[in-house]
Parts: structure tokens; sequence; C-alpha cells
């Protein structure tokens, strides 16, 4: 599988995620915002964690403008694959991608710390290697993470099974105490929680690994 | 020419920081705060002529986020 990461001026997890998609087996490069263009065959890009400019006027609002994020959104619209993580929500969020907002957190503190999340549904590329109803632990660090839609979108999410992930304990005042959700095609997920954060041993914990090779093992079997 | 535009979160929408302004200004004594909505003024130096609806083409592309916000334009 072919894999993209876009790396905008702030990004912080570009790296974290090509070494989560390379340990799964993608083939990544690492695309700079300004480049209009995707490189060739690309089958899914990732947009990572961070402070994209500063996160000035929203999070994400600048970085959903820049020349590269029109290629992503045209990505999208063809049926390819995008993972927005955390910094990658908020944009993917501000182009239009996903539905809803990410408001800052109800108790207004940045949280830093894993959270249990509960896996809603396995009928994703992104969540077939997890069965629904699993609890999986991945570290959140965001101040802007209350995911906020209104309610016939709300409606809509649950209606067609599109809440990937929610927290067992909601850190930040999300509707509904959603964490990821998926677009309508399913292949567009953005999620405030960090699975590339959660693939080494080391580095505490392993529950994400499932994802990055789910969604490999889907283009290997395609 | 000069406008500013004036961004607020939409009525329901809660808003944190605005909630906690008002706690705030109740532990500085002031009795009789209802509420407070926290929002953004963006001033703008345009090029003269600049219409409205040039302006109102900003909002909705980039200066609001009309998922969650509302925007007023003021032309000075």
């Amino acid at each position: 599988m072919r894999a993209a990461v876009i790396v905008f001026p702030g990004s912080n997890c570009d790296r974290d995620m090509a070494v989560a998609l390379k340990a799964a087996g993608a083939d990544v490069s690492m695309v700079w915002h300004k480049d209009a263009s995707l490189p060739d065959n690309v089958d899914l890009v990732a947009v990572p964690g961070g402070f994209s400019f500063g996160d000035y006027l929203r999070c994400g609002a600048i970085a959903a403008q820049s020349p590269i994020c029109k290629a992503v959104v045209t990505h999208a619209a063809r049926g390819g694959y995008v993972l927005g993580v955390c910094n990658g929500f908020q944009v993917l969020t501000e182009t239009g991608l996903l539905p809803g907002a990410l408001m800052r957190n109800a108790n207004l503190k940045f949280i830093c710390k894993t959270v249990e999340l509960k896996v809603e549904t396995s009928a994703s590329a992104y969540t077939e290697g997890y069965n629904a109803g699993d609890t999986v632990g991945y570290p959140v660090a965001h101040h802007d993470g209350n995911y906020t839609v209104d309610d016939a979108t709300l409606a809509t999410l649950k209606g067609d099974d599109r809440i990937a992930f929610t927290y067992t304990d909601n850190p930040n005042g999300s509707v509904a105490d959603i964490a990821g959700v998926l677009s309508e095609n399913r292949r567009v997920l953005g999620m405030m929680p960090h699975p590339e954060r959660a693939v080494d041993a080391g580095h505490g914990g392993t529950d994400g690994q499932a994802l990055f090779r789910g969604l490999i093992a889907q283009f290997a079997s395609a | 020419m000069k406008a500013r535009v004036h961004v607020m979160l939409k009525t329901g929408v809660l808003d944190p920081q605005g909630e906690a302004v008002r706690h705030a200004l109740g532990t500085l004594g002031f009795d009789g705060v209802n509420g407070v909505r926290q929002g953004k003024v963006i001033e703008l130096d345009l090029a003269d002529g600049t219409s409205e609806a040039t302006i109102g083409e900003m909002c909705e592309k980039l200066l609001a986020n009309t998922v969650i916000e509302s925007y007023r334009v003021e032309v000075l």
C-alpha cells in the first residue's frame, strides 16, 4: 500500500505516523503542504497531529486552505482513504471531509494521557482489526478535542454506524463521547486519540497496531 | 476601506471559555453576570470598493467555521 503523510509547518506527529505505517508494511512518502498534488497512486493520505500554522484563527483552519489539502479533498472524492489524527482530524473537519467541529476542551485544560476507547464498529478498513465493543488504550494530547455536531448530523452518524470510537470516560466534553468518526463512504476517518503513538511496546502500548495492520491488509487482499 | 468581522459561537453551542470567564467574574464579586459569550473580532484593511459579498465569502471560506460560529460584517 502506498501512503502519503502530509507535513505542515507545526506538524509534530508526522514522523510517528510514518513509522507506524512503515512498521505495518506501507510504502510511505512525506508530502509538504505547499505541494499541489499527491504522489501517483497513493492509496492512503495521513494527516498527522501537531499544531499546524500555530493553530492560528482556529485549529486546522489555515492548513485546510493549503494547496495540498485541495489534492486531499480530490483524493477523498474519488474514493481514496484519508486518516486524520488529532490536528489532522481538525483539518479534515475544516475541509468539510468530515462533519462537525472540534472545540476547546470542556474543562479548558490541555489533556495529555492515555485514554480508554471503545471500538464502536468494526465495519471500516481502519477498525476491522478489532471487534465492535473492544476497548483499547490510545494516548490523547490535545486542547481542542471537544467534538461537536448538530443533532440531525449526530443522528445520521449514529444511524449509519459512522462513529468509529468513543471514550469510555469522556475527557473533553465531546458530544456522545465521540473520539472518532467516519465519512459516508467509510474511507475517511478522523480521530483525536493517537493510534500511531500506540504501536511500540517501548512507548507504553501496542493497541494501535491493529488499526494500521488492518488497514494495510485491506489493500493486500484487494 | 476597513471592515470589522465579529465571529461568535452560535446560540446553543456551549462556550466553555465564556463559562470560565463568567465564573471568574463571580469569584471577583460581580453579582448578576448571567452569561458570558466569548468571540473574536477581525479587522480587515481592504482595497477600496471591496464588496460586502466578497467579505462574506472570506467569512464563509476562512474567517468563521459556520458549523459552530456565526459572523457579522461591519464596514467601517
